[in-house]
């Protein structure tokens, strides 16, 4: 009777069983570093926008304030994308024909609104507002990092729920004076050790972990 | 048959026709599988279950694109059809695993021709099983969020939910089944490979036996490696039920908190499994010949299994009643009077017939030599133990504590249509199982072969005799 398979079938299906176990552990892994990479969480990538907005200009270089753009960041969930009429307080006295700023003045003739693209999108089923975090805190760089060093703006963060309820569990590895949270200079003036679990005493912080603190 | 010599003639009923050698036990079993000519009734039976297939493939469909709202679901019966046919289904899947291994450890011989198939009919139970807990979430597509993964998220899974426990226990029974199945194929499919004509049939048996030669080497490890499994199988034949039961003993819905519940679900698995085996073993044996294997001996015991389970399930009932009067709970006292008298007493009623007076006709040797009384109890009780599950999902969740969110429940179509699909699953990959693989332990039923002069008379654990036997030529025992 005439063998059923070549010899090398042997050493082919030792490999193909043994690999196979790995190849799967393997795919799992790539799967699960694909889904934290920027490729998806957007996280570090620059994104373009229609006018070459500079907030390491605006703000490093001129020293404008956070509030005087994102001006409901302290009062209400949304912190608020500029009107043109802000832009358009400097803008109409300087740089006045610059080429990079035609858009926004073609918006302001037109009463149409810049179509900004907008970096950090939380998904509708997380409820998220600013104004408590500033309230208990969490500073404007902790979550969006150097923004002041940013030319064109990325996502410091990926918004991964993971990486919210880091905080939220431990909140005080990361919050601050309140005095300090637009402060994009902050560094704690005693150890964070000592300096987190006093503020969470003192402003009553309660990380909350619940699910309906965030999906409502 | 039963020479003086025979060890196998326990109260006279044999195991194994007589007049069978170690070749005509190969014959006749691999002959099923390696047939050119495949009785026209297979096709007709495949056709049927495929029809079934198609209607499970609907149903699924239909479900997801509208979503859970297409079956009859309701607020307070949140559970219906879907936990029902889960629980039936993962209660006909013990059988297998409890005379695979439980009856092994016991060294009881006859559970030898029947061990294969009930082995299948457990991994096809449980796959039909899993269907429904898969859909119920409502989301199937983020299943995986059940398991422990490092998420994105930063969430383990509710590790004190029942519901989780289960998804453990299911896909371990699934699992340990799925590879003790396999590994007590591997000789026989040895057998195949060596007696299938074709190429094609010789490579593809030929790498799933996994270059079996039948040397003296390989039956050591494979039975080392069926022991282990065995081991390993045994306590999940109590336990994948029992976390079963803790889906429902673990909340606080009157008449489903009740320690009673895991002995009594572990019972009322074994009883629904052994009537699954001899709803199917009775016809398969009838169609393909097979009464010299499948004895009225099998037969018997399987009836036997299924009265004392039966009777362990009926102290369950009782006990359940006994309990919700005696623990005073209006409550408790509340759901058994609703079980029984309330809107849904027909189905307790037909439960108690089903599952408590007609088993008891198996006390009467009379019935358990009876084929026909046999087939018809065991649907009997197939039908008693859906109606259990129905009875324990719907009359306790439709009035429990609040009348002011009393509520009924109707199946709709597609509850309907989903588990009829379920049961065309089963008997598609059933019919392909019997005609694609043996259906019987060849090798295992060679060692019942009576001792002739030829043969050594062979005693102790029968997996070491067909070690020895067999050691002499490639996949096949030694012919005499």
């Amino acid at each position: 009777m005439a063998q059923v398979f070549h010899p090398s079938t042997n050493t082919l299906s030792k490999v193909s069983i043994f690999g196979g176990v790995f190849f799967v552990l393997g795919a799992l892994w790539l799967v699960d570093e694909l889904n934290r990479s920027p490729y998806v969480t957007q996280a570090g990538v620059v994104r373009a926008q229609p006018v070459a907005f500079g907030h390491k200009h605006h703000v490093a270089g001129l020293g404008i304030d956070c509030r005087y753009c994102h001006t409901s960041v302290e009062e209400a969930a949304f912190a608020g994308i500029p009107s043109t009429k802000t832009c358009m307080t400097c803008h109409s006295q300087i740089w006045t024909e610059a080429p990079m700023l035609e858009p926004v003045r073609e918006a302001f003739r037109s009463d149409a609104s810049i179509a900004w693209t907008r970096v950090h999108d939380l998904p509708d089923f997380a409820y998220f507002d600013h104004s408590i975090h500033l309230a208990k805190g969490v500073g404007c760089s902790t979550c969006h990092g150097p923004v002041d060093q940013m030319p064109l703006a990325w996502r410091e963060h990926s918004l991964n729920m993971e990486w919210c309820i880091e905080c939220h569990r431990e909140p005080e590895r990361f919050v601050r004076p309140p005095s300090e949270v637009f402060n994009m200079d902050y560094e704690p003036a005693q150890p964070q050790s000592e300096l987190g679990p006093a503020l969470v005493r003192e402003l009553h912080i309660k990380g909350r972990t619940n699910c309906s603190a965030c999906h409502r | 048959m039963s020479g003086p010599k025979s060890p196998h003639a326990e109260g006279g009923t044999p195991v194994i026709g007589p007049g069978h050698s170690l070749a005509s036990v190969t014959d006749q079993i691999s002959k099923i599988v390696l047939t050119r000519k495949t009785p026209m009734g297979w096709f007709i039976g495949l056709g049927v279950a495929m029809l079934g297939v198609g209607l499970l493939i609907s149903a699924i469909g239909w479900l997801l694109w509208w979503g859970t709202g297409v079956w009859g679901l309701n607020q307070p019966v949140g559970w219906g059809f879907a936990i029902i046919n889960f629980v039936w289904w993962i209660g006909i899947g013990h059988a297998g695993t409890l005379i695979s291994a439980i009856l092994l450890l016991l060294k009881q011989e006859w559970r030898t021709s029947i061990n294969r198939f009930a082995e299948a009919m457990t991994l096809f139970a449980v796959m039909c099983a899993g269907v429904f807990p898969l859909l119920h979430v409502g989301r199937p597509w983020l299943a995986y969020w059940l398991l422990p993964y490092p998420n994105t998220m930063g969430m383990w899974p509710q590790f004190r939910s029942p519901l989780l426990w289960d998804v453990f226990a299911v896909s371990t029974y699934a699992t340990v089944s799925a590879l003790f199945w396999y590994v007590g194929l591997i000789p026989d499919l040895a057998t195949l490979r060596d007696r299938a004509k074709s190429l094609v049939w010789k490579r593809i048996y030929g790498a799933l036996a996994l270059g079996w030669r039948g040397a003296a080497r390989h039956w050591e490890r494979y039975e080392t490696a069926y022991g282990l499994l065995a081991g390993l199988a045994t306590p999940l034949v109590v336990s994948v039920h029992t976390v079963v039961s803790f889906d429902f003993a673990v909340s606080v819905i009157p008449g489903w908190h009740a320690t009673i519940m895991p002995p009594y679900f572990v019972a009322g698995a074994i009883f629904s499994g052994f009537a699954m085996v001899l709803t199917l073993a009775i016809p398969i044996r009838r169609i393909y010949g097979l009464e010299d294997f499948i004895t009225m001996k099998h037969l018997d015991n399987m009836a036997k299994v299924i009265l004392a389970t039966g009777m362990i399930v009926c102290y369950g009932y009782a006990m359940e009643a006994f309990f919700a009067w005696y623990s005073g709970s209006p409550y408790e006292r509340y759901m058994m009077a609703n079980r029984m008298f309330g809107p849904y007493g027909w189905s307790y009623w037909a439960l108690i017939t089903c599952n408590l007076l007609v088993p008891q006709l198996l006390w009467s040797a009379r019935v358990r030599s009876s084929v026909a009384a046999l087939f018809a109890i065991a649907i009997v009780v197939n039908v008693g133990m859906w109606l259990e599950r129905f009875v324990i999902v719907v009359t306790s969740l439709h009035r429990d504590y609040l009348p002011s969110s009393w509520g009924m429940y109707y199946p709709t179509v597609w509850d309907w249509a989903l588990y009829l699909g379920t049961i065309g699953l089963f008997f598609f990959l059933l019919f392909l199982f019997i005609r694609f693989l043996p259906m019987i332990s060849i090798f295992e039923m060679r060692t019942l072969v009576p001792a002739t002069g030829e043969e050594p008379p062979k005693k102790g654990l029968h997996i070491a005799s067909a070690g020895a036997s067999s050691g002499a030529s490639a996949g096949e025992a030694r012919r005499p």
